[in-house]
């Protein structure tokens, strides 16, 4: 069952319709509500290694509905802390929970000044709008 | 940037809130809820599909039958009035122009339901064929459940005039889905009216999505990627459909190639590893993907595409390079999925 519309106002939004979650000194990231959408039923997650480096703007990995294949774009740069497993086990859970169950990886970003250059929730649906 | 055209059902499926894509020039639901959702419908009950972005051509006249004769790849006098065919339109080297379905309505009449893309170059080979596109609607009822529910009983490959639902149709054994079903042919001012009658009966709408999937799952080919004019139906493994004793458009190179042997051939596959194939994806580096999706039913990628004949084996493992990573995924049988019969 696919979830309900929504932009939480605790998380920081890339214009690529990417999330982060930030924590003490790590990130969470995962794709919005409105990426998942477009993308349908998502059955594949193709993460990066832990321990690799990821840089803002750039992919670090990608989602696969039945349809189409989109590259997921970091909002942030850091080390991979850790992948989660089971979103790679059952890629549905996206579509289910996109800001929950379904995040997708945590890292450890590198700087604090890229968190700036980032939207607010309002931004983000300002942006979406406007699409 | 030419405007595209919507069938009679356009507002039906707006109604349901579906997404529409362009395809071949029309405007058409690619899904209503799911594509799996609605793939799974169809394999453990019944869907429909708008399909009204079909062409329809009719050839007519004591010539009719000699004439198709000599341009289509299958042998006509294998259906009598009432029955239908798998068929190509091929060019001079052989290369596949369209895949359709034929049916003979009378001695002197046939009906060619034809790819919505293929139109044109099907009226070019077949400038004696009138197209009567416009006078149709089509709708795909697809699944175990699809006849029963409809109340209506054809057997695979015949078609007749009939009511259904309380709609005059041309009614055909026939589908894309690897299910029993029927496809009805009607009016276009009837269409709203047969969509939500068979909607009521608890059928369930499906897009150009699952239509896609489901006929990958049953190892149908789709011409423009997994057939072309540019491919022989001996290379797509459709040599079942010609009648090569007879002589048709590129019958002699198709005879030549079938007794050499292809340079390559179609194979299905399903993958081993993560991954999806996807059209133009290399195969061992010397194939290449045509069609590929996630399988609902499998829950794991499988595609269809070209090989050297040697490597086109059922049971081979193969190399997909999907995006760069090399993914392993097996040569199979078609289907690619054949639900089992309870």
């Amino acid at each position: 069952m696919a979830a309900a519309e929504s932009y939480p106002g605790d998380l920081l939004y890339h214009p690529e319709h990417d999330w982060a979650r930030l924590e003490g000194d790590s990130a969470t990231l995962g794709i919005t509500w409105h990426a998942q959408d477009a993308l349908g039923d998502i059955v594949h997650f193709e993460p990066p290694v832990v321990g690799t480096t990821i840089a803002k703007d750039e992919s670090y990995g990608e989602v696969e509905s039945v349809k189409a294949v989109s590259d997921l774009i970091s909002p942030l740069s850091g080390e991979v802390l850790e992948v989660n497993e089971a979103v790679v086990a059952a890629p549905e859970t996206i579509n289910v929970d996109p800001y929950g169950d379904g995040w997708l990886i945590r890292i450890r970003p590198s700087t604090a000044a890229e968190v700036g250059e980032l939207l607010g929730a309002a931004a983000y649906k300002q942006l979406l709008a406007s699409l | 940037m030419q405007t595209l055209r919507r069938t009679p059902l356009y507002e039906r499926h707006a109604l349901l809130g579906a997404r529409f894509v362009p395809f071949a020039g029309w405007e058409m639901p690619i899904q209503y809820t799911s594509i799996i959702d609605e793939h799974r419908a169809v394999r453990s009950s019944a869907g429909v599909f708008d399909v009204s972005h079909m062409g329809e051509l009719v050839v007519q006249g004591p010539d009719a039958h000699d004439y198709l004769q000599a341009r289509l790849s299958n042998d006509l006098d294998r259906i009598g009035p009432g029955q239908a065919q798998y068929t190509l339109l091929t060019n001079e080297a052989g290369g596949i122009v369209d895949d359709l379905i034929v049916y003979r309505g009378g001695e002197d009449s046939y009906l060619l339901v034809v790819n919505a893309a293929n139109v044109e170059a099907d009226l070019a080979a077949l400038p004696e064929a009138r197209d009567v596109s416009g006078a149709w609607a089509l709708l795909a009822v697809q699944g175990p459940e699809a006849l029963p529910r409809l109340e209506i009983d054809i057997a695979p490959f015949t078609a007749r005039e009939q009511e259904v639902l309380g709609v005059r149709c041309h009614v055909s054994g026939t589908g894309y889905t690897g299910e029993r079903g029927c496809e009805l042919g009607c009016a276009p001012e009837d269409a709203p009216r047969l969509w939500d009658a068979i909607l009521s009966r608890g059928i369930v709408p499906c897009g150009l999505g699952a239509r896609d999937t489901l006929r990958l799952e049953a190892g149908y080919p789709l011409h423009g990627q997994d057939i072309t004019p540019e491919r022989t139906p001996i290379e797509a493994g459709l040599a079942w459909a010609c009648a090569l004793p007879k002589d048709f458009t590129g019958a002699d190179l198709l005879r030549r190639q079938k007794i050499q042997g292809p340079p390559v051939r179609l194979i299905h596959i399903v993958m081993i590893e993560p991954g999806i194939p996807r059209p133009g994806m290399a195969i061992d580096g010397v194939g290449w993907v045509t069609s590929g999706t996630h399988s609902p039913m499998l829950e794991c990628g499988i595609g269809m595409g070209y090989v050297p004949s040697y490597l086109a084996t059922p049971g081979i493992i193969v190399t997909i390079d999907v995006r760069g990573r090399p993914r392993a995924a097996r040569i199979v049988q078609k289907p690619i999925y054949k639900r089992e019969e309870t």
